[in-house]
């Protein structure tokens, strides 16, 4: 079957999902995006590479932390930007997801970074695109559904590899809400392709998807347990959105035997990084005390991801 | 084709660009082959202002037709560029659009007061009005543009020229 992201040459063409990305390409990302964290310290913080592109941020789904990022980094590459919160405008009147690409590819689009609540939205975009002979349009999924959230998967890695510099004697813990989680897909897919050793999930039977052994995963339901010598913590964002019915008891009571604490964090290594994609839920995935703690590094993986995002556009954009 | 003793060629080059050294005179060496000769030129003038090292992988003019560079490596210019007489440190010099990289590059960090360019070797070919103010040998006949010229720098650290026909 053909793989959408690649082209015949085994190059990057658009990011869907870290699933079934072969490891020299993900090394190849957090290489390229390793100087691309050197321009924020520049005076001029702007490279050419995209200069005279254009790149439609197409968000069928708020965010803002994502979409900023993809913002700067583009803007960081010189690219035309230019935001669409598809939400609140066409997608409301009626119109289907391709006839919106179509009027923007009308408009000299170059690359589209999507985000959808629906699973697989960028891969019917890519689809699309290459059925309609447009195969110089790029996509880069910024997250679909339950399914994927590559560039935060990236920088997740990228994040892991500075404080940890090397993957194959690391043990990682995944926590939370894995069931609804896409970051949390892209996570493992990126993990176990990189070689870590190790990867856990730590979470409520009801919060885990019924196949998640499959993942080359081990299943922890005790957090005392799940997080013995572990060198790097991966939190999840309790998605109230996404859950329909009563999986869980309430917000406090998760916090009680799921939100991470000072106290539950002494079972890690204690050199281990605590991590978190962001937004936070203080009190209820993570405490305070921890979020703001000596081993967190959840504000460097926001600024990592502008570089990780800049290396992605920039590979994607000259292939 | 005999090709010239890397080495000897250094020495050359440290001769010529000794007289115009000053006390903030700083160097910028090119990935790869223009570091290390950077390093060497740095440790024999005996210059004081740490040395830069640029890679011109976001810079290049071939991005649109053959894509990023593989493994662009990190640089990193730790002196004020403002107002600092640098000098462009390169091991071969063929189109110029290298350098012409590295100059849109390093205004990127500032306002030097001049910008002057030392290679080991010019190979001929230009593309660009671009000519280097220290140059140690120039070929007396351009090499064809199958023909690859480059610094290696060997286990002991000594610095060579390769010629690769394609």
């Amino acid at each position: 079957m053909r793989n959408p992201q690649l082209n015949e040459h085994g190059e990057l063409q658009h990011l869907l999902s870290l699933d079934g990305l072969p490891k020299s390409v993900l090394t190849a990302i957090l290489d390229t995006a390793e100087p691309f964290t050197e321009v924020a310290e520049r005076e001029v913080k702007k490279l050419p590479l995209l200069r005279g592109k254009s790149v439609f941020n197409v968000f069928f789904e708020n965010s803002t932390r994502t979409r900023t990022t993809f913002e700067i980094a583009a803007k960081r590459l010189s690219a035309d930007v230019i935001n669409l919160n598809v939400a609140t405008s066409s997608t409301k009147k009626g119109e289907t997801l391709l006839d919106t690409v179509d009027n923007l590819c009308a408009m000299q689009a170059d690359m589209f970074v999507v985000r959808h609540e629906s699973s697989g939205a960028p891969y019917l975009i890519a689809e699309h695109l290459h059925n309609t002979g447009r195969h110089h349009i790029r996509v880069v999924n910024a997250g679909d559904g339950r399914h994927a959230h590559p560039t935060q998967g990236l920088l997740d890695m990228f994040t892991i590899r500075h404080y940890k510099k090397d993957f194959h004697n690391l043990t990682v813990a995944i926590v939370g809400d894995v069931l609804h989680s896409r970051v949390a897909r892209s996570q493992i897919a990126a993990l176990t392709t990189l070689g870590v050793p190790e990867v856990r999930v730590i979470a409520p039977r009801t919060l885990l998807p019924t196949d998640v052994e499959r993942m080359g995963v081990r299943v922890f339901n005790d957090m005392h347990e799940g997080l013995k010598d572990v060198d790097v913590v991966m939190m999840l964002r309790l998605q109230n959105e996404r859950m329909n019915g009563a999986l869980l008891p309430s917000p406090q009571e998760f916090f009680k035997v799921w939100g991470l604490t000072m106290e539950k964090l002494a079972r890690a290594r204690p050199d281990a990084i605590v991590m978190h994609p962001g937004p936070m839920n203080r009190g209820v995935e993570i405490d305070s005390a921890v979020a703001d703690g000596g081993q967190a590094v959840i504000l460097p993986q926001v600024t990592f991801g502008i570089a990780v995002r800049m290396a992605v556009m920039s590979m994607l954009a000259g292939s | 084709m005999q090709l010239p003793d890397a080495e000897s060629m250094l020495h050359a080059l440290v001769e010529q660009m000794r007289p115009n050294m000053t006390a903030d005179t700083a160097l910028v060496g090119i990935h790869t082959g223009g570091v290390w000769l950077a390093e060497r030129l740095h440790k024999a003038l005996g210059l004081t202002q740490p040395l830069g090292c640029i890679d011109v992988s976001f810079y290049r003019d071939d991005y649109g037709s053959k894509g990023l560079h593989p493994q662009p490596q990190r640089s990193g210019i730790p002196f004020d560029v403002d107002g600092t007489p640098i000098v462009i440190v390169d091991d071969v010099l063929y189109t110029g659009r290298t350098t012409r990289a590295a100059l849109n590059e390093l205004f990127d960090y500032g306002r030097p007061s001049r910008v002057d360019l030392a290679v080991l070797v010019d190979r001929g070919g230009r593309e660009l009005p671009i000519a280097a103010r220290y140059c140690a040998h120039t070929l007396a006949e351009p090499l064809a543009a199958d023909q690859s010229l480059q610094l290696e720098r060997n286990p002991s650290g000594k610095l060579e020229l390769g010629l690769i026909n394609a």
